[in-house]
C-alpha cells in the first residue's frame, strides 16, 4: 500500500521497515559532528545518502521524516531536498541499479546500442525494475568518465570501458551475488 | 615531455597513502608556509604566480583570495569544489582518486593562507569511492598532525571534512554549491554579496577547483614567479586536460599551457590522433557548455595563427570563431557524430539539471530539448532554426547563474558552424531514420542536397 505524496512530481511511497542500527546512527552522527552544533541541517545531504544505503537504496516519507526527527528540522526541509537530488530514491527500485551515462561523450563510444542491449537481455524497459526486484535499468547524465566510455554506475562504483560482454558477466556476477555495492 | 606539476608523481606505487606521500616531499607546503610565511605572503605568491580557477571561469585566483573579507572577524571557510559534472570534465576525480594528499596538502596551505579554520571538499555524489580515498586520507592526515589543533606548534587550527552531493550539476555553481552545504536545495543566491563576503553560513567563504588548490604546494614550494615562467603570456602554469571522445587515447593529461591544439590531438604523447582514423569533424575544447569548434577552426585561429592550448588563444575570435579553455573537457567529434542529435543530448543535459529558479532557464533549456528533439527525429520544420536561435538569445545573460548561458552557447555555435547540419535533418526526415545515421554515410557526402 502506498499513497501519493502531495506535490511531489514522482509517487512517493510509504511502508518501509526502518531500523535505525546502533552502527548507523553511530555513523550519522559523526557525520553531524563535521558542522558545527548549530548547523546540523549542513550534514542532510550525507545523512541521506547514509540512510538510504541502509535501508534497501530508498527514502520513504517515513524515513525521511526519521531524518527530520534525528537533525532537528522540518519534515518539508528534507522533502524539498529529497525532491531536488537525482541520487535520492523515492520508490523502491531494483537491488541492483545499472545507470548507465548518456552524456555526449559515452553516446559517442555507443552507450545507446549498449542500454538497448542490456534492457533486451533483462527484459525490461528503462526505468522498470525486473519482477524479482534484482535489476533496473537508468539512463543518467554525465558521471565524470567520460574518457572510460561506454559506462555505468552500479552501487557506489564505476564500471568502464563496457561492452556486451562485460554486460553479461556484470549480470551473472549480480546473480551470483558477487557485486559489492556499497563501501561500507 | 612537458612539465608536470601535478601529476609527476602520480606513478610512484603507493603514493595515495599518507606514508608514501611524506616520503615523496608531501606536505613540504604546509611546513614551509606554517613555520617561515605570514598568510598573506603566501596569498602574494599565488597571486604572482597568475594561477586561474581552473574550474571553468579562469578568474585570477590570488585575486579571488584577497577579496575574503577579514575585517568582519567572522569565521572564515575555504570549500572545495569538488562537484565536477561538465560533460567531458574528469580530471578532478583523476586528481582526487590517485593523488588525495595532494589535494589535502592543498586545501591546509590555502586555509592558512585564508585564515580559514574549518573548511570542506565538497565532492559529487557519484564519486561515493572518491569520498571514501578522502576521507581516509583526511583521517591520516590528521593522525600524522597536519590537521587539528595547534598544527606543528603553530596555533594555527584546522578542521577538513568531505561533504558530499547528490546528483545536481547545478551545485558546481559556487554560491548553489554553498546552498547545498547548508543542506538545502541547489539553487543559485543573487550575487552580490559574493561569498568572499557572504559565503557559508553567511560567514566570508572562498570557493575554489580541486585543481585550482593542488596547485598551490607547488607554487608555495618553488615560487610564484617560477609558476609565472611556466605556459605564455596570462596563461601561466599547467592545466589537466581530459580527453574524450573519437580519440585514439582519451584520458587525463597534463600539458603545459600553450602547446598547440594539434601537437595535443595528434602526438603520440598525448591523445595520438583519431580513433579508428576517420577525419576530424568537430572539437569542444573545454566541456560542453562552450562553443564547439568546427574542423577548419580546430587547429588554426580565424587569423590562420596557430591555435594554443590556452585561454586567450582558444577564445580568439569570440565566439564566432573561437571557443573557451573551460573545464579543459576536450570531447573530439569525427565525421560519424551527428551534431544536430549531440546538441540535443547537450540541451536535454541542460533541461534536466537547470534548478527551476529563472523562468528563461527553466522553460528555456526545455523548449531548446523538444524543438532538437523534432529536428533530430525528422519532425523538424524549417522556422526551427531561428525558432532555437531565439528561444537561446533569450536564455543568455537572463539568469541568475551562468547555467542559463551555458545551456545557450552550445545551441547558438552548433547553428553558427552547423547550419546546414540543421537544414539537411528538415529536408530530408527519411535519411535520418536510424539513430546511427551518419556512422554508414558520413554527412560530408550528403551535403551537396542542402546547397
Amino acid at each position: 500500500m502506498w499513497r501519493v505524496g502531495v506535490g511531489l512530481m514522482e509517487k512517493t511511497h510509504y511502508n518501509q521497515e526502518i531500523n535505525m542500527t546502533p552502527e548507523l546512527m553511530e555513523r550519522i552522527n559523526e557525520l553531524i559532528s563535521h558542522y558545527p552544533a548549530d548547523k546540523r541541517k549542513s550534514a542532510l545531504l550525507p545523512v541521506l545518502h547514509e540512510a538510504q544505503d541502509a535501508h534497501d537504496n530508498w527514502l520513504s516519507i517515513e524515513l525521511q521524516d526519521k531524518v527530520a526527527e534525528i537533525l532537528n528540522i522540518l519534515p518539508i526541509e528534507v522533502y524539498e531536498v529529497v525532491t531536488f537530488y537525482t541520487m535520492y530514491n523515492r520508490r523502491p527500485i531494483g537491488k541492483y541499479m545499472f545507470e548507465f551515462c548518456q552524456t555526449s561523450s559515452c553516446c559517442l563510444r555507443g552507450t545507446e546500442d549498449l542500454m538497448d542491449y542490456t534492457c533486451e537481455k533483462l527484459g525490461v524497459k528503462i526505468g522498470e525494475p525486473t519482477a524479482d526486484g534484482l535489476f533496473e535499468v537508468r539512463g543518467v547524465e554525465c558521471l565524470g568518465a567520460c574518457g572510460y566510455a561506454p559506462m555505468m554506475q552500479l552501487g557506489d562504483f564505476y564500471k568502464e570501458h563496457l561492452t556486451r560482454e562485460k554486460i553479461d558477466q556484470i549480470i551473472i556476477d549480480c546473480r551470483d551475488d558477487k557485486i559489492i555495492l556499497h563501501d561500507k | 615531455m612537458s612539465k608536470k606539476i601535478l601529476l609527476d608523481k602520480i606513478n610512484v606505487p603507493g603514493i595515495r597513502t599518507y606514508e608514501v606521500y611524506r616520503k615523496e616531499g608531501g606536505y613540504a607546503s604546509v611546513e614551509k608556509a606554517i613555520k617561515a610565511m605570514t598568510p598573506d605572503e603566501v596569498v602574494e605568491e599565488v597571486k604572482k604566480s597568475g594561477l586561474r580557477g581552473r574550474g571553468g571561469a579562469g578568474f585570477p585566483a590570488g585575486m579571488k583570495w584577497s577579496f575574503i573579507d577579514k575585517k568582519s572577524g567572522k569565521p572564515r571557510h575555504l570549500v572545495c569544489n569538488a562537484d565536477e559534472s561538465e560533460p567531458g570534465t574528469f580530471k578532478d576525480r583523476y586528481l582526487m582518486e590517485f593523488l588525495p594528499h595532494l589535494l589535502i596538502e592543498g586545501m591546509i596551505t590555502s586555509s592558512f593562507a585564508l585564515g580559514a579554520n574549518l573548511s570542506y571538499i565538497y565532492i559529487r555524489g557519484e564519486y561515493m569511492w572518491v569520498f571514501k580515498i578522502l576521507e581516509r586520507a583526511i583521517a591520516e592526515a590528521k593522525a600524522a598532525g597536519w590537521l587539528g589543533k595547534n598544527i606543528l606548534g603553530s596555533g594555527y587550527d584546522l578542521e577538513l571534512h568531505v561533504h558530499c552531493g547528490a546528483g545536481a550539476y547545478i551545485c558546481g555553481e559556487e554560491t548553489a554549491l554553498i546552498e547545498s552545504l547548508e543542506g538545502k536545495r541547489g539553487n543559485p543566491r543573487i550575487k552580490p554579496p559574493f561569498p568572499a563576503v557572504s559565503g557559508l553560513w553567511a560567514n566570508p567563504t572562498v570557493v575554489n577547483n580541486v585543481e585550482t588548490i593542488a596547485s598551490v604546494p607547488w607554487i608555495v614550494n618553488n615560487s610564484g614567479d617560477d609558476y609565472a615562467k611556466i605556459g605564455i603570456g596570462r596563461s601561466t602554469g599547467t592545466k589537466l586536460i581530459s580527453a574524450s571522445g573519437h580519440v585514439k587515447n582519451p584520458g587525463v593529461y597534463e600539458i603545459e599551457l600553450g602547446l598547440t591544439v594539434d601537437e595535443f590531438m595528434n602526438s603520440d604523447e598525448y591523445l595520438g590522433g583519431m580513433y579508428s582514423d576517420r577525419p576530424l569533424k568537430a572539437l569542444i575544447p573545454g566541456g560542453s557548455s562552450v562553443p564547439i569548434l568546427p574542423a577548419d577552426l580546430i587547429y588554426k585561429t580565424a587569423n590562420g595563427e596557430d591555435r594554443l592550448m590556452t585561454y586567450e588563444s582558444l577564445s580568439d575570435g569570440g565566439f564566432a570563431t573561437g571557443s573557451m579553455l573551460g573545464s579543459g573537457g576536450f570531447i573530439v567529434y569525427d565525421d560519424t557524430a551527428c551534431i544536430v542529435r549531440n546538441t540535443w543530448n547537450f540541451s536535454r543535459f541542460y533541461h534536466h539539471e537547470s534548478c527551476g529558479q529563472c523562468t528563461p532557464c527553466r522553460e528555456g533549456t526545455g523548449w531548446l530539448e523538444k524543438v532538437l528533439w523534432r529536428i533530430e527525429n525528422g519532425q523538424g520544420r524549417e522556422e526551427d532554426i531561428d525558432l532555437l536561435w531565439s528561444i537561446q538569445s533569450k536564455i543568455e545573460g537572463n539568469t541568475i547563474c551562468p547555467l542559463g548561458d551555458a545551456a545557450s552557447w552550445p545551441v547558438a555555435a552548433a547553428i553558427r558552424h552547423f547550419r546546414e547540419e540543421f537544414e539537411y535533418h528538415i529536408r530530408f526526415p527519411e535519411k535520418i531514420k536510424n539513430r546511427n545515421h551518419f556512422v554508414n554515410e558520413p554527412f560530408a557526402k550528403s551535403k551537396v542536397l542542402t546547397s
